[in-house]
């Protein structure tokens, strides 16, 4: 049995391995039901221009209200000038110095732009942000990012909002098995419960989802289903699951068999 | 005199930034960046603004 240790970012535990997102809800209240139901402790949000339609202090407030850690991410950004600036005004607005490092390379699958996400990072780091960036399941790519300071790291499980699970399973587990101390949280891509659990089989520490959970037909179901998904992941991973054998072994013993060889 | 405020173009009636953006109604609460840079809320009230500058006021939104 291995060790259970809480989920840390940066210092700070938590006992909830489920991150949620704030978007795409059919209604500001089903999306403070379905966190409540998830149990997540940690939701994300963003900015935007203040006379755009979304944005608004009644969001805000309704965040406020469920207490929990907030997490601003730099969605939308494509350069490493809009992506710093984003964070450093999340960083007045939401009072944390906590930024999910979103930098989009390709507009066809939003996937992130791994070199610019590398000086992005390093600029943020130096400035006194914890970066969680959001990157590809590229094993040198998170090594990099790991030797510059972070201490989360964000791979992909398929592109944002394609529900689509982990596309790689080997990628991420090499990241697992090669960056063994860090807090690794599949980000993006997800669509199923059992895709989460899969996450947390192969030994991530968490997942962060939101389409998954807001595009549901019910959204405050789909946050329980994830959240027990999520924890049935977390007890397998810790139980260690028997070797996989390419050859069948019976489970009833063989021994004592009637009309053995008859 | 004209500047961009949120991607549109505006008259320009005071040159002070804190001022310029509390004409436009901002909403506590807010972060602003002019031309792209970060401007702390702290250095609002000295910050002068010029004839085309581009002034981005952003709040709080839903994000995943």
């Amino acid at each position: 049995m291995r060790e259970n240790t809480p989920l840390t970012i940066y210092g700070e535990t938590f006992s909830n391995r489920l991150l949620i997102g704030s978007a795409l809800y059919p209604s500001p209240k089903i999306m403070q039901e379905s966190i409540v139901a998830a149990g997540s402790e940690i939701v994300t949000v963003s900015l935007r221009r203040q006379n755009s339609v979304a944005a608004g202090e009644d969001f805000w407030q309704l965040i406020k209200d469920t207490g929990l850690t907030v997490l601003p991410n730099t969605a939308g950004c494509h350069s490493v000038k809009e992506v710093v600036t984003l964070a450093k005004m999340c960083r007045e607005v939401f009072v944390t110095d906590w930024i999910k490092l979103e930098l989009i390379g390709d507009e066809y699958n939003l996937q992130p732009d791994p070199i610019a996400l590398l000086e992005a990072t390093e600029i943020l780091l130096n400035d006194g942000f914890k970066v969680l960036p959001y990157c590809t399941d590229d094993l040198v790519l998170c090594q990099r990012l790991a030797a510059l300071g972070c201490e989360v790291l964000m791979p992909w499980g398929a592109p944002i909002g394609t529900g689509k699970g982990l596309l790689n399973p080997y990628n991420l587990k090499t990241i697992r098995e090669r960056l063994p101390d860090m807090t690794l949280i599949v980000d993006a891509g997800l669509g199923l419960p059992s895709h989460a659990c899969q996450a947390l089989e192969m030994g991530y520490d968490a997942v962060l989802l939101n389409s998954a959970i807001a595009g549901a037909g019910c959204p405050v179901s789909m946050a329980k289903a994830f959240s027990h998904a999520v924890s049935a992941g977390r007890s397998a991973y810790l139980a260690q699951a028997m070797p996989e054998k390419e050859v069948a072994a019976p489970s009833t013993p063989t021994m004592g068999m009637p009309f053995w060889h008859q | 005199m004209k500047v961009v405020f949120n991607g549109e173009m505006t008259q320009l009636n005071t040159p002070n930034l804190r001022e310029f953006i509390l004409g436009k109604g901002a909403k506590e609460p807010f972060a602003v960046a002019v031309n792209g840079e970060f401007v702390p809320r702290s250095h609002c009230a000295e910050m002068v603004l010029k004839a085309g500058d581009s002034i981005d006021l952003l709040s709080p939104i839903q994000g995943g």
